[in-house]
């Protein structure tokens, strides 16, 4: 090898860097911003606290309701996302023929490229005022309609990260089950599936962790109310959104802006950990069928 | 009570196939009713004036160039790291612990929720580095969100790139730089590509990241500096839904504006995924 080779090799390897620094470079902003709240609140009463009042004089910074407010809402999305996404996930790969494929992924994909903020827009302008009417409610914007959007988001990216890990099932497995006599239902459901379910809850956990992290759609449709919320038809404030709204009215540097890095921190953290889980089961999936990692 | 297996089958592909209706049917009518609203909207000056009358009136250029300004600065930035990563990661085939720490970066940053990225932009870009609420920190907060993005799509071009071809132009001599300036990067070219193109349409339609960053709510200007702030589409929709005293006529715009940006971001991506499909076939 060259001197001219090696400087090139050790530019680039200093340039490939550049992820690890700004990920570590995230880790670092949010702990700094956001530590100092969390040793003057406490960890416990910041998690756990059940009122958030950061204007208040005293401020309180007890972000449970906002973590309950993602959760409700997550958990939502993914009644409406998971069967609808895997559904259809299964239904390109087992049922539609080449044309049909042709078609339908490049258009699963295209629908997942819509920006939240056309979702976030449709629902407050359409989906929220029909809801507020259907069920005779005070306001349309509440966590059902919030849930409902995100789980539509959600479709396209379920239905195409499962469908890549129902297309890497080797084809021997579907023939072996055809030789014993069973039929293309029985093969997708007893043999395909069950080998594929570690690819398929995958999906899962990252259409949990991408719905967690989206914030324009929740702040256009969950209404804003940062209280416990006490049913699926009340107004709430996921941590997103809460971010979103605030950050703009809290004065750089005081408790309000590092309560809001503290709050970026904690979503930061549970969008890692199920990414790391993630990563993990889809890493022994490819291994269990023998395929490069 | 026997099952009949044939039954079962019948049922369940019914299922199926109600799935992808339901998808395709409610995503498809978002799409139509943007499309039918938004285009009541559309007139010469609503692509090229200034918003007029606490924005009832006029039009959104200034949404619609800032929007550019940002998806250019933040492909200027992301391209080249992201290009050279993947390069690094293909061609120089690093050491395990070096190559799994860089890709387990990328797979994390890949999952950052995006507003983490705007408080990072905002604490690095804007306070710390002293950019302001810029073009220059939106574009730079944007690029770090679409590295990842870049780097799988450029990753997978230049793995494609036949062994054999790298050994032909080792055996005429040239070294490796030469190499993969050469050889390697123009056969991978269209793959960069279509990777960028996926990671503009990304780029456009992003609000979180930008939001502390690179906007302001009403611009009577067309943005002139990187170094300042600048109206942007996704952003003024946001705006007009949820500020101003006007609310009907806001709505209207707010309809125009969703419209140039679903047309921009699915023209945009139809081209790439196109652009990909035709390269499979070449090589397949």
């Amino acid at each position: 090898m060259g001197i001219t080779d090696k400087i090139y090799k050790y530019i680039f390897m200093v340039i490939a860097f550049s992820s690890f620094i700004f990920l570590t470079g995230i880790i670092i902003v949010l702990f700094k911003e956001g530590l100092p709240v969390l040793s003057s609140t406490g960890i416990f009463s910041f998690l756990f606290g059940k009122s958030w009042y950061p204007t208040a004089t005293p401020p309180e910074f007890g972000i449970f309701p906002l973590i309950m407010g993602s959760l409700i809402v997550t958990l939502g999305a993914m009644v409406v996302a998971v069967p609808v996404g895997i559904g259809s996930a299964l239904y390109i790969h087992e049922i539609a023929g080449e044309k049909q494929k042709m078609f339908l992924k490049p258009v699963v994909e295209l629908l997942g490229a819509i920006p939240s903020i056309i979702f976030g827009f449709f629902g407050m302008v359409i989906v929220a005022p029909f809801l507020q009417n259907l069920f005779n409610l005070s306001t349309g914007q509440c966590a059902f309609t919030g849930a409902l959007i995100l789980g539509v988001m959600a479709i396209p990216v379920l239905c195409s990260i499962a469908e890549d890990a129902l297309s890497v099932v080797p084809k021997s497995y579907r023939e072996a089950s055809f030789a014993l006599g069973a039929n293309r239902w029985q093969t997708l459901w007893k043999v395909i599936m069950p080998a594929a379910g570690s690819g398929v809850s995958t999906a899962i956990i990252l259409g949990i962790s991408r719905v967690m992290g989206e914030t324009m759609t929740v702040l256009l449709v969950t209404g804003g109310a940062a209280m416990m919320p006490k049913s699926i038809f009340d107004p709430v404030r996921p941590m997103t959104s809460t971010i979103a709204a605030e950050m703009g009215e809290a004065a750089v540097g005081g408790e309000h802006y590092h309560a809001l890095f503290a709050i970026g921190l904690v979503l930061f953290l549970i969008t890692l950990l199920m990414n790391m889980i993630a990563e993990y089961i889809s890493r022994k999936y490819r291994m269990k069928l023998g395929m490069d990692v | 009570m026997k099952i009949n297996p044939e039954k079962t089958q019948k049922i369940g592909f019914v299922a199926l196939f109600i799935c992808i209706i339901i998808a395709l049917l409610v995503l498809g009518s978002i799409i139509y009713f943007v499309f039918s609203n938004g285009i009541t909207a559309f007139s010469w000056k609503f692509f090229t004036d200034i918003p007029r009358k606490s924005m009832t009136a006029g039009g959104v250029g200034p949404a619609i160039v800032g929007t550019l300004y940002l998806v250019l600065g933040s492909v200027l930035f992301a391209l080249p790291l992201g290009v050279i990563t993947a390069i690094y990661l293909c061609e120089y085939s690093p050491k395990n612990f070096t190559l799994n720490l860089i890709r387990m970066s990328i797979n994390n940053l890949a999952g950052v929720p995006s507003v983490v990225f705007g408080l990072f932009g905002l604490a690095v870009f804007v306070k710390l580095f002293g950019f302001h609420v810029s073009i220059l920190s939106g574009s730079l907060t944007l690029g770090i969100l679409i590295l990842p993005g870049i780097i799988s799509a450029s990753y997978e071009a230049i793995i494609a790139v036949p062994q054999s071809t790298r050994e032909a132009s080792y055996a005429l001599g040239a070294t490796q730089i030469q190499t993969i300036k050469k050889v390697v990067l123009p056969t991978a070219l269209p793959g960069i590509l279509t990777g960028m193109i996926l990671a503009v349409g990304r780029a456009a339609g992003e609000t979180a990241p930008i939001m502390f960053t690179a906007v302001t709510f009403y611009s009577r200007s067309f943005p002139s500096t990187i170094f300042g702030e600048t109206m942007a589409l996704p952003y003024h929709i946001y705006v007009l839904m949820t500020e101003g005293t006007h609310p009907e006529e806001q709505k209207v715009i707010a309809y125009g504006c969703a419209l140039i940006l679903l047309i921009l971001v699915l023209a945009v991506s139809s081209l790439a995924i196109y652009l990909r499909q035709s390269q499979r076939r070449k090589y397949a």
